[in-house]
């Protein structure tokens, strides 16, 4: 296992008049009872590890506290209680000074509604962390520069954000926040605002950068599909518990709790197992026919057209990493 | 249901109070005669108070490290610096030396200048058309030789409205920053919205003199407060995620204020520079009474003199500067809000082709002005003078009309004004009292009972309440006016796609005209007295009676007229039971904003020999009283506060009986 980056843990935060009563009075209360005294407890006694390197995705229905507790991991606001450690740091302790410094230098966060500057343009948005910090002219219109065309938006740099589309925007929020090159990557519902068809496009242009980027990513949404494509582990919120953390295969085929449970059961094997668990070392060269290591079991099987009968497996760097027959592939099928 | 006791019990006290008070007043003075008039010896001595206290602050209040006459001097001296510069670019030239024996070094930028760099301001904020509009403003303004009043109003606009705009932006962020701050700093706002504007002039005239800097004082702390309100509006307009943006990139707090939200809620604040400048010009025109000269003080002097003939050209001069600083300053702020194409890597002339037109038409002026002093001046000989002839036109209206006139002044007087006069005399204060606290507690609760009885109690305990009520009935009295005129108006033109359009443009030009314009044409016809006053008012006061029927109307929700016609409702029952009906809660606001503008108008006509409490404050402002002045004002200021909290809670019910809350 890599290192850890961020945990958290016993995080609660409470919302409802002051003064707030100590988190360790509300242990055990419903939220009927938190209800009856006037407060809302939307994270409640939340734990959870992200390592180095890893996808985190944060799921849960509306309202259920996935908001509240990134905001609590970026101390945007303070948690009512625990403790929340960056690289063995405790955030909650450190003065303001420090906050902005380790904000300015490792984290990054794209926002629902892009939360883009209207005053400024594409560039100039891209370019506004780096000023922040006091980066000289030249050097940050250059690295700004980079990241606009890591995005695909080269050619747009003088463009205002009303004149893009939404999910150009969100290309314009998503170079922001790496612009500074952070090691902890915050995404609260970035693709939500976004019509289906650029969701998944936009899906697909996070997973290409990611693979070139290994950044550590927390990773909000709520949508169940979303959160399997990208994960490498998922923790599903309701009513602010964390109600389980693991891989998205260990949600799906052993639910902690009945919630989880309701949640996943319509959800086929086939689109949860990746091919690098049922892959085998690549006997061949080359393939004609070739899906991504990070592509799961339906994907693969839509790559087997008639006549094939087996698949390569990919890396990012587009090197044969295994191979699947297609026996093995529908047997795996068939086994759910 | 819960409230329905409640309301009960206010409906209740409310009849109770009424009965008593009708009662009191049949009774009669005879019977309880300090009910009618407020004993002299429980009288409030606060005119003698706020004398005092100004006396003090200007003879002996010491802040430590400076007296209070050093900060009105440094005060002043802030605007005045930038104010000369700005009148000597414009009007009077540079000079040297003392007086009479004063030498221009420098002239003046001659009127064909100050005309090509107006329109090359309007081609970059609008484009050919607006640049063509502004030529022929200024060409007029030439024309009809009011170019050297103009100016000098001119020069003070330019030197109030941004510092107004700076100022508020500055308040509105402390306000912002501590909400503390906005909550010492908010009723004072709200008092000043409703104080009339001879109010300001009182003590500004007292603490910096009489003269233009004085005037400039009081144009800016009269145009100040809604930028500030503007500011605070937008900053808290501005998106959380924008916030939270400004923490995760590491903003320090100075970096999130000016960086991030002052840019972001920038469109906001450019619809708060145009209200400043058109407060601006609004006020530098009265503030002509305390020495801003100009083009109010043409119309003062001549309203004076009754000198129709120059009073009407210099109300046009008036209403032209009007129209071209509200265009100008709409466009401006339009540009500035909105994304500017990226001029990166083009030298500084492509970039501001503009300014740099602007500053080389400026040299050249000045240059040509030694060389050619003939190009200096509009000549002569192009100057058009229409005074004789709208002196002779409003002479031979008076002769022609007369009878006609005079009969329809005297039928309104006589069967209106008269009666309703006498009858406000009559009320018991201490009656009007207890009946608008019960009415407070019937509409609000128990808070707006204290709110209403107290203040309405002030007014009679500072001995205001006889001027108090000649502005009630005349104030009154135009707002019924003003609501018979404007609600139907408003009907009419609500479901007329063309006809709203045209009645738009009218009342949208009249809002931008400065409040004194209006008295012009109605002195001419009616000459001077409470009769010419209720005219004015009621012209004044009529646009928000027509504003808000139309919007109220037009937001009635068309599946209900539409589920009206199918049960058969003639049109009449549609407009009067249900569309009517729906919008009254706006109606009612639309009223109240009515009597905000016939206050503020009342007030004005003060000049026309009215007998209420703006001539309390006019005669304060001739003697520099500020005791009498304030008093006066703030009695404005009571019954405008008391007024519009009733009739908010008025519509507030209303709303929340149809649901619409
Ligand atoms: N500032 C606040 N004051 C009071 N309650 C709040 C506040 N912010 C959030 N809440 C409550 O906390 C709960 C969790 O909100 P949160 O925004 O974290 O949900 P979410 O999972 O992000 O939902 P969504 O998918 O809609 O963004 C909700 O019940 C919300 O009403
Ligand atoms: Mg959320």
């Amino acid at each position: 296992m890599s290192d850890v980056l961020l945990s958290c843990r016993k995080v609660w935060k409470v919302f409802g008049p002051q003064p707030l009563p100590p988190t360790r009075e509300l242990e055990g209360l419903g939220t009927e009872e938190l209800t009856a005294r006037g407060l809302v407890a939307a994270v409640r006694d939340a734990s959870l590890d992200v390592r180095e390197g890893e996808i985190f995705v944060i799921m849960g229905l509306s309202g259920s506290g996935k908001s509240t507790l990134v905001r609590c991991l970026s101390r945007l606001i303070e948690p009512s209680g625990g403790e929340i450690l960056f690289r063995g740091e405790d955030l909650l302790t450190a003065d303001t000074r420090r906050m902005i410094e380790i904000r300015r230098k490792h984290m990054g966060m794209v926002f629902q509604n892009f939360a883009l500057l209207p005053h400024l343009t594409v560039l100039e948005n891209v370019a506004f962390p780096l000023d922040i910090q006091g980066m000289e002219r030249k050097a940050r219109a250059a690295r700004a520069q980079q990241m606009v065309e890591l995005v695909g938006l080269k050619g747009k740099e003088s463009f205002y954000p009303r004149q893009l589309s939404g999910g150009q925007q969100q290309r314009v929020g998503i170079a922001r926040s790496l612009a500074v090159e952070p090691d902890l990557w915050f995404l609260d519902e970035p693709f939500s605002a976004l019509d289906p068809l650029i969701r998944r496009e936009m899906q697909d242009e996070f997973l290409r950068l990611q693979g070139s980027l290994k950044k550590t990513i927390v990773f909000i949404t709520h949508d169940f599909d979303e959160a399997i494509r990208l994960a490498d582990r998922i923790a599903v919120m309701k009513d602010g518990v964390i109600e389980q953390a693991a891989s998205p295969e260990e949600i799906i085929l052993r639910p902690a709790t009945p919630y989880v449970a309701k949640f996943t059961e319509n959800v086929p094997r086939a689109k949860v197992i990746r091919v690098e668990k049922i892959m085998v070392k690549p006997k061949a060269k080359s393939y004609a026919a070739r899906v991504p290591v990070r592509s799961n079991l339906a994907e693969a099987a839509k790559a087997l057209k008639p006549g094939v009968a087996v698949v390569g497996v990919v890396d990012a760097s587009g090197a044969f990493v295994g191979e699947i027959r297609r026996e093995a592939l529908t047997a795996q099928i068939m086994a759910g | 249901m819960a409230a329905a006791p409640a309301r009960n019990i206010g409906n209740w006290w409310f009849a109770a109070v009424l009965i008593a008070a009708l009662a009191l007043w049949f009774a009669g003075k005879g019977t309880v005669p300090w009910a009618f008039d407020y004993p002299k010896a429980w009288m409030i001595p606060a005119m003698q108070w706020v004398g005092g206290f100004s006396k003090w602050l200007v003879d002996q209040a010491h802040f430590g490290l400076f007296t209070f006459k050093e900060l009105t001097r440094f005060l002043a001296g802030l605007v005045d610096f930038p104010y000369r510069i700005v009148l000597s670019l414009l009007a009077t030239g540079f000079l040297e030396g003392q007086g009479s024996a004063a030498v221009q070094i420098v002239p003046p930028l001659p009127w064909w200048a100050v005309t090509i760099i107006a329109a090359l301001f309007g081609h970059w904020a609008g484009g050919r058309k607006l640049a063509l509009f502004t030529t022929a403003c200024f060409l007029f303004l030439a024309a009809f030789r009011q170019w050297d009043s103009a100016m000098v109003t001119l020069a003070s606009i330019l030197v109030a409205a941004p510092l107004g705009t700076i100022g508020g932006i500055l308040l509105g962020v402390a306000c912002y920053r501590w909400p503390l701050f906005q909550r010492l700093i908010a009723p004072v706002l709200d008092l000043m919205q409703t104080m009339p504007v001879f109010a300001y002039l009182v003590p500004v005239l007292v603490l910096f003199g009489f003269g233009p800097t004085a005037a400039i004082v009081a144009t800016l702390i009269f145009a100040m407060p809604p930028m500030i309100r503007v500011t605070l509006l937008g900053l808290k307009g501005v998106p959380g995620e924008i916030h939270d943006l400004a923490a995760m990139v590491g903003c320090t707090q100075a970096q999130t204020m000016w960086r991030v939200l002052v840019p972001a809620a920038r469109q906001s604040l450019m619809v708060g520079v145009n209200q400043v400048i058109m407060l601006s010009l609004n006020m530098v025109i009265i503030a002509s009474m305390i020495g801003a000269g100009g083009l109010g003080f043409d119309v003062l002097t001549a309203l004076r003199r009754l000198d129709f003939g120059a009073g009407i050209e210099a109300g046009f001069a008036i209403v032209v500067l009007a129209l071209v600083l509200d265009r100008l300053s709409q466009a401006a702020a339009d540009k500035l809000g909105a994304p500017q194409a990226s001029t990166e890597g083009r030298s500084f002339v492509q970039r501001h082709p503009h300014g740099v037109a602007a500053a080389a038409v400026a040299v050249m002026a000045i240059l040509l002005a030694y060389m050619a002093p003939v190009l200096q001046a509009y000549p002569q000989a192009l100057s058009v003078s229409t005074g004789a002839f709208f002196s002779d036109v409003v002479a031979w209206i008076n002769v022609n009309y007369f009878d006609a006139l005079e009969g329809f002044k005297n039928f309104i007087l006589l069967n209106i004004l008269v009666p309703a006069k006498r009858l406000l005399f009559t009320v018991p204060w201490i009656g009007a009292v207890a009946v608008l606290a019960a009415l407070g507690f019937k509409l609000g609760g128990w808070r707006l009972a204290v709110l209403a009885g107290t203040l309405v109690f002030l007014i009679a305990a500072t001995g205001q309440w006889e001027k108090a009520m000649i502005t009630v009935y005349l104030c009154g009295t135009a707002v019924v006016l003003a609501t018979l005129i404007g609600v139907p108006v408003g009907v009419l033109a609500a479901d007329r796609e063309r006809l709203w359009r045209g009645v738009q443009a009218v009342i949208d030009t009249l809002q931008t005209l400065p409040s004194f314009v209006y008295l012009m044409p109605v002195v001419m016809l009616f000459r001077v007295g409470d009769f010419t006053a209720l005219i004015a008012i009621v012209a004044f006061a009529v646009v928000p009676a027509i504003r808000y029927t139309v919007l109220g109307l037009q937001k009635v929700d068309p599946s209900l007229i539409e589920a009206g016609r199918a049960m058969g409702a003639t049109p009449w029952q549609i407009l009067s039971r249900i569309r009517l009906r729906l919008a009254l809660p706006d109606i009612l606001l639309g009223m109240n904003q009515t009597i905000m503008f016939a206050l503020s108008m009342l007030v004005i006509t003060a000049l026309v020999g009215t007998r209420d409490l703006g001539q309390e404050v006019y005669i304060a402002l001739t003697k520099a009283d500020i005791g009498r002045g304030i008093v006066a004002g703030l009695a404005v200021a009571f019954i405008a506060i008391v007024s519009d909290r009733l009739i908010a809670g008025a519509a507030a019910r209303q709303k929340a009986g149809l649901g619409l809350a």
